[in-house]
């Protein structure tokens, strides 16, 4: 590092390039904060002050910011429920793709049992198999069943297509277990429950919490599904959003900040997990 | 489900045979059976483990893919067997022709311009201290739904400058290097010595000579069009070097007047650009003035026809349509590039950082510039994790779905339309195509075949 920086004292020229670099980074950074500025304000102009000039209006003249629509969007039950089911789809699909696929993932790490790794390399193979394939069949079977237009369905059906990544990820992160410690807690009798829950578990804890945190991002700002799977009673609130993309130019006093707030959560999650958010995106950008 | 289980027992004993050597010496001397018994338990244990993810997946996942293949040799009813029709049916409808050149369009452009955009981002980053704050914010849209990202950009690429920050933009640097025209309603009253089409240029009837002098009246220029400095404008006296003249709104406020001459009251048309043409070669230029009067002077004696060109009426600049039918694949590209860039920058800063700092000191000692290091040792290191990144690109570029969907507005649908899409508007969006549907869901498997091949070769490798 110190030698690095005395060839930087030596080279004028070389300090003359690294301010032309910050300053085309700023305007990176910058082009790619704008949109979002650009809809946060937006969200908060009334829908007159939208339809006759641009957001950035509003930096000259805070004035035209209110908190309007966002109490209007809340005291629209349709927005409020669909926020709701965002929620009710989110959080149980989380803990049933991170639970089902630790049980799994433990299985085809340590576990025998007929045609192991077999099977496991078909589970690899599934992992880029595109939602779309899915959609027209289990659309009959879930109508076949009852779960159509349900949040169960939903959630079933993100399970089964988050389990291929979730089920690779988490086998290969308890597979670094060292397998002495598996032995010696079968040799103290622990049954291999008590191994999974007292051992794998609280051990597979960072790679648990970048899937986790992955999978709740992926369902939670998932529409393609839900416009399927769920009806106006069980809709999330991209769905909700979505169906007022008809009418854009009128309706930006809705869908700027029901945006907004369908964005909130990830955000959150992001600014708070930051690290295990990256892993997670990372990791999940396989699929 | 238990039969099976024991059936199988035999044949997996001899591979669990070694891991539980250890133990067996321990207990060799006890009778075999419970053993077995052991075994058999913890084997039907370890299914109990996978049922759950197994069920799911075959149900969900598999079986939808068995089902989809042989749907799609059925008709849209489901009726009649049509075996490769509907793959035949692909490659004729001009709708779905179009939705596969728009995704080889995208898969073509948008994970090459990603992976650039990433290396050129993460080289970059390395050289300033605040790498860290600018990764977050380039990794921010990544915690974005696509239908937010949809609707943030549906507000940029708004066409109207006025409400579209990329049009505002567009146009403020346009109308910097290239003035806007002052009367783009201006019109000519037919018979009063002015010719041309609407929206210019027009010239004088007859020619003008040198040391003549011309009126020039325009209108349909509505009051408060007309540049507050413009003054009345006044009959121009003829100049003897030239051609003297004026350029005036032919129009008096309560509509006195008469047509075709310079009454009092009318206005002067200031900054409107004449020439003087002989021969089609423009001989002199000038500018009106406040009043609407020039001289276009420097004229060699004869006979010229006055013209004002049509860059004087031209409509202003509206920016771009942006999800007008030519460019709206591109912008949704753009919108793509928005999302994914910090993703592809992340990655590839990480394998940056891994790079030994000596081969690169060594090789700035030897007196190596920078850009011969940046070719010859940053990028041969970094082709590996650039190759991850660009066929992770590709296999999501290739399901691209939601931002087509929700920024392409419903009239373009069609110009914008990917390969998801089409599938979707096929099956489920009035299409009620499910043979077809099903059909386009198998295409868009097999063009992933290929990266779910790449993605099991790297897992057993990085296994072995």
């Amino acid at each position: 590092m110190s030698s690095h920086s005395a060839v930087e004292r030596r080279r004028p020229a070389r300090l003359l390039g690294s301010s032309v670099v910050q300053g085309l980074l700023i305007l990176v950074a910058l082009v790619w904060i704008t949109p979002l500025a650009g809809l946060f304000l937006s969200s908060m102009r009334s829908e007159r002050a939208n339809a006759s000039d641009g957001w950035w209006t509003a930096l000259a003249d805070p004035s035209q910011l209110s908190l309007d629509n966002y109490s209007a969007l809340l005291k629209d039950s349709g927005i409020a429920q669909a926020f709701g089911n965002t929620v009710l789809i989110s959080v149980p699909t989380t803990v049933l793709v991170v639970g089902i696929a630790a049980l799994a993932g433990y299985a085809f790490a340590w576990l025998d049992f007929p045609g192991r790794d077999g099977i496991f390399l078909v589970v690899v193979g599934l992992l880029v198999v595109p939602v779309q394939i899915g959609l027209l069949p289990v659309a009959k079977l879930f109508g076949a069943v009852g779960l159509f237009g349900t949040i169960a369905g939903v959630v079933l059906f993100h399970v089964a297509y988050g389990l291929p990544f979730a089920v690779f990820l988490l086998r290969n992160y308890f597979a670094e277990i060292p397998g002495e410690m598996l032995e010696a807690a079968r040799m103290d009798g622990g049954s291999e429950w008590r191994i999974f829950f007292r051992l794998v578990l609280p051990l597979g804890r960072p790679a648990i919490a970048s899937l986790a945190i992955f999978q709740f991002l992926w369902v939670w700002n998932d529409m393609l599904v839900a416009l399927l799977f769920a009806d106006s009673g069980s809709q999330p609130l991209t769905v909700a959003l979505q169906s007022q993309m008809r009418q854009f130019g009128s309706n930006i006093g809705v869908l700027a900040p029901g945006a907004f707030l369908s964005l909130v959560v990830p955000l959150v999650v992001f600014f708070a997990f930051q690290r295990h958010f990256v892993q997670g995106v990372m990791a999940g950008s396989v699929k | 489900m238990a039969d099976t289980l024991t059936a199988d027992s035999g044949t997996a004993d001899s591979g669990t045979a070694k891991s539980s050597s250890t133990a067996g010496t321990r207990t060799a001397r006890r009778p075999a059976d419970p053993r077995r018994l052991a075994r058999r338990r913890k084997r039907r244990l370890a299914i109990l483990f996978v049922l759950p993810a197994l069920l799911l997946l075959g149900a969900l996942v598999v079986y939808p893919v068995v089902f989809s293949v042989g749907r799609s040799l059925f008709d849209a009813d489901g009726d009649r067997f049509v075996g490769v029709g509907n793959y035949a049916a692909i490659v004729h409808d001009p709708a779905t022709l179009k939705a596969i050149r728009n995704s080889t369009i995208w898969v073509v452009v948008a994970p090459l311009l990603l992976t650039g955009l990433g290396l050129m981002l993460a080289v970059l980053t390395e050289k300033v201290r605040w790498a860290t704050a600018f990764k977050l914010v380039l990794f921010l849209p990544m915690a974005v739904s696509f239908l937010a990202a949809g609707i943030v950009f549906r507000l940029a690429y708004e066409q109207d400058p006025d409400r579209g920050v990329l049009n505002a933009v567009a146009v403020g640097v346009h109308d910097t290097f290239d003035d806007a025209a002052a009367y783009p309603t201006a019109r000519i009253r037919e018979g009063q010595g002015l010719t041309g089409r609407a929206g210019g240029p027009y010239s004088t009837e007859k020619g003008v000579r040198t040391g003549g002098s011309v009126s020039l009246g325009f209108v349909g220029v509505a009051p408060d069009a007309v540049p507050a400095g413009a003054k009345a404008a006044a009959a121009p006296a003829p100049a003897a070097d030239g051609i003297a003249g004026v350029v005036y709104l032919d129009f008096a406020p309560g509509g006195a007047g008469t047509p075709g001459r310079v009454d009092p009251g009318e206005k002067g048309l200031p900054g409107m650009t004449v020439e003087a043409v002989r021969d089609g070669r423009v001989a002199a230029t000038t500018t009106a003035a406040d009043d609407g009067s020039f001289r276009l002077t420097g004229l060699a004696d004869g006979e010229y026809s006055v013209r004002l060109p049509a860059a004087n009426f031209a409509a202003p600049y509206q920016g771009v349509n942006w999800l007008g039918p030519a460019l709206v694949t591109p912008a949704i590209i753009g919108a793509y590039l928005w999302v994914w860039t910090g993703f592809a920058m992340v990655l590839i800063g990480a394998g940056l950082a891994a790079i030994p700092r000596d081969a690169l000191e060594a090789a700035r000692m030897d007196g190596a510039g920078e850009g011969q290091i940046f070719r010859r040792i940053t990028v041969p290191l970094l082709a590996p994790v650039l190759t991850v990144v660009f066929v992770t690109l590709v296999i999501n570029v290739m399901k691209v779905f939601d931002l087509v969907y929700i920024i392409a507005p419903g009239p373009v649908q069609e110009e914008a339309n990917v390969l998801a899409t089409r599938m979707w508007l096929v099956s489920f969006g009035g299409g009620n195509d499910q043979g077809l549907g099903s059909a386009l869901s198998v295409v868009l498997l097999l063009l992933v075949v290929p990266a779910m091949v790449f993605n099991i070769r790297r897992f057993r490798r990085s296994g072995a």
